[in-house]
């Protein structure tokens, strides 16, 4: 009833507030790259380039480790061990993402750019292919920073739905692998994650969700800078990113209005992701119940 | 022969995912502590009476946080006072009365979306459905304002009670429902008086969580709050809030509103670990009874 309401309402004016924008650019504001307040030019794409490109980085980073921690909490740790890491890594959770931001700052971005910068660009930037990447001044604050910093917090999120997913899988199932000689990782690969595949995917989307639509922890660290570049190493701007710096200062309307269709973007990204999270999380639940 | 270097290859397999799997916990662990100890080791050297005292400084002169931590209560309380009681209701529609009803259903997976999106848009949809409006109507005397703050923090408490209070009821047993239900117990009076108390104890989890989830919340205050310099408790004004604070200091170049801006994390980062410490002593110690 009211929560339905509420939906539809944030939707319906994100869509009218951001309609001049649409309106004045057409297409053009998804596929531009220019973003000049004076000359009133907005176009979406640098912005859109970063949030996929740090929650993607976020992704690759999170994924392995969550699915480590959970597998740990599931099989390997003894079971008095058990209860304190899953209320730590929980605690990861409740911490607000703006002390993310300033840790990332002022700790981890130095950090970064004296120890990690130079190797990665020694290193990394002489490969072919993607050498390209991996190239540039070591600033410490870039694509490379939100993402990492984005990982350390969907880690928790993915971690406990897949520790939770894994504890549903029936113990005569992995028993009787055991029974039959199976190494608990044969145990986990073969039984546990094809049993619960659908429910580790709707996790890891959730956590996709939540990489796309956080904002300080990203503000702080990705550099807000309205330029394309290939490089991970340089700084970026992110749909929600530019959103937060800017529009308190935006005076024209339409620059206002760019913002706003920019929400509506991240709106409608973030709700197929979590809805498709959702969706395949129900999968599960409905298995269970046979 | 061959049998054997099967098995050696397995173990070693097996042997290389348990010490990944291991490495990624402590990964996960080391984070937590760095994140941790950071805060506190900065946060606590900034940290005295002044802070709760006085207001916030201009750059290079001493002050405190105080009006941003009243901004902050303010928001919280008037947030929790219009979310909690449509968060309650919406969750006891759920559980009692629409639980396997497609409606329902609905509803739930919506809420379940809610809960997650991202809130700086929250923040957005207040900014066009109130503070616009109320701009208009008042012939621009009313901008950002506390009200309009405290309603997208009103936003993200809905779905957490609404969550809670649903899955807490959904746990009552039916037998109960079923023994008023069969002494001629009213409808309403069974779900207020009889599952609705039962559940007491999970419905009041729901609503630290909120308040846990709320005072962390930078993202949907910079463009409804704002953030103002001095003391204000009016509602029609911009008011300060510790987390928007937090970020503009972080964000300057002093010195001086860096060290602020890392006391006001430490004292909201214990205030929300307290939280949900809290709501977990609730839970466990409901379960033993």
């Amino acid at each position: 009833m009211l929560v339905l309401l509420l939906l539809a309402s944030i939707a319906g004016s994100t869509l009218w507030g951001g309609f001049e924008a649409f309106k004045t650019f057409g297409f053009g504001f998804l596929t531009s790259t220019e973003w000049d307040v004076v000359g009133g030019h907005f176009g979406a794409l640098v912005p859109v380039y970063g949030t996929l490109v740090t929650s993607f980085l976020a992704l690759l980073i999170a994924v392995p480790v969550s699915f480590g921690i959970a597998i740990f909490l599931t099989e390997v740790a003894p079971p008095w061990l058990r209860m304190p890491i899953a209320s730590a890594i929980e605690l990861l959770a409740g911490i607000p993402s703006i002390i993310y931001g300033m840790w990332g700052l002022f700790i981890f971005g130095p950090f970064m750019a004296e120890y990690m910068a130079p190797w990665i660009n020694d290193n990394l930037g002489a490969l072919p292919l993607i050498g390209g990447l991996f190239q540039g001044p070591p600033l410490g604050i870039g694509m490379l920073t939100a993402g990492i910093v984005l990982a350390i917090m969907i880690i928790p999120f993915i971690t406990s739905v897949m520790h939770e997913v894994f504890r549903t899988v029936p113990s005569a199932l992995k028993e009787s692998a055991y029974a039959l000689g199976g190494t608990t990782w044969e145990v986990v690969w073969d039984i546990v994650l094809p049993y619960t595949r659908t429910a580790v995917v709707g996790g890891i989307f959730l956590g996709l969700g939540r990489a796309l639509g956080e904002t300080m922890a990203v503000t702080f660290v990705l550099g807000n800078a309205h330029q394309f570049s290939a490089s991970l190493l340089m700084p970026s701007s992110s749909i929600a990113s530019v959103i937060a710096n800017e529009f308190s200062e935006s005076y024209t309307d339409l620059h206002r209005s760019s913002l706003i269709a920019l929400g509506f973007l991240l709106f409608v990204v973030t709700f197929v992701v979590l809805a498709l999270a959702r969706l395949m999380l129900m999968r599960l639940s409905r298995k269970e119940g046979l | 022969m061959s049998n054997e270097s099967l098995y050696r290859k397995r173990a070693f397999k097996n042997r290389i995912a348990m010490v990944l799997s291991c490495a990624a916990t402590l990964f996960g662990l080391l984070w937590l502590v760095w994140i941790l100890l950071t805060t506190i080791i900065k946060g606590a050297s900034a940290l005295n009476l002044a802070l709760f005292t006085e207001m916030t400084p201009p750059p290079g002169s001493a002050g405190g946080l105080a009006n941003a931590f009243y901004g902050s209560a303010l928001m919280s309380l008037i947030a929790l006072l219009i979310g909690t009681p449509i968060g309650l209701a919406a969750g006891v529609w759920l559980a009692e009365f629409a639980r396997h009803s497609k409606l329902g259903n609905t509803v739930r997976f919506i809420n379940d979306i809610l809960l997650s999106a991202p809130s700086i848009v929250l923040g957005l949809f207040v900014y066009t459905g109130v503070i616009l409006p109320m701009s208009a109507l008042s012939n621009h005397q009313i901008g950002f304002s506390a009200f309009a703050g405290s309603l997208a923090l009103a936003l993200l408490v809905i779905p957490v009670v609404v969550r809670t209070t649903d899955e807490m009821l959904q746990l009552q047993p039916s037998t109960m429902r079923e023994a008023a239900l069969a002494l001629g117990v009213p409808q309403w009076k069974l779900t207020l008086q009889i599952v609705l108390r039962a559940a007491k104890a999970g419905v009041v989890t729901g609503v630290i969580l909120a308040l846990a989830r709320i005072t962390g919340e930078t993202a949907p205050l910079l463009f409804t709050a704002f953030g103002n310099q001095f003391w204000s408790s009016n509602l029609l004004k911009p008011i300060a809030s510790v987390p928007v604070v937090v970020f503009q200091y972080a964000m300057s170049p002093y010195d001086d509103w860096h060290s602020l801006a890392w006391a006001g994390a430490l004292v909201l980062t214990l205030f929300v670990l307290m939280l949900s410490l809290l709501s977990r002593l609730i839970l466990l110690r409901n379960r033993s009874h």
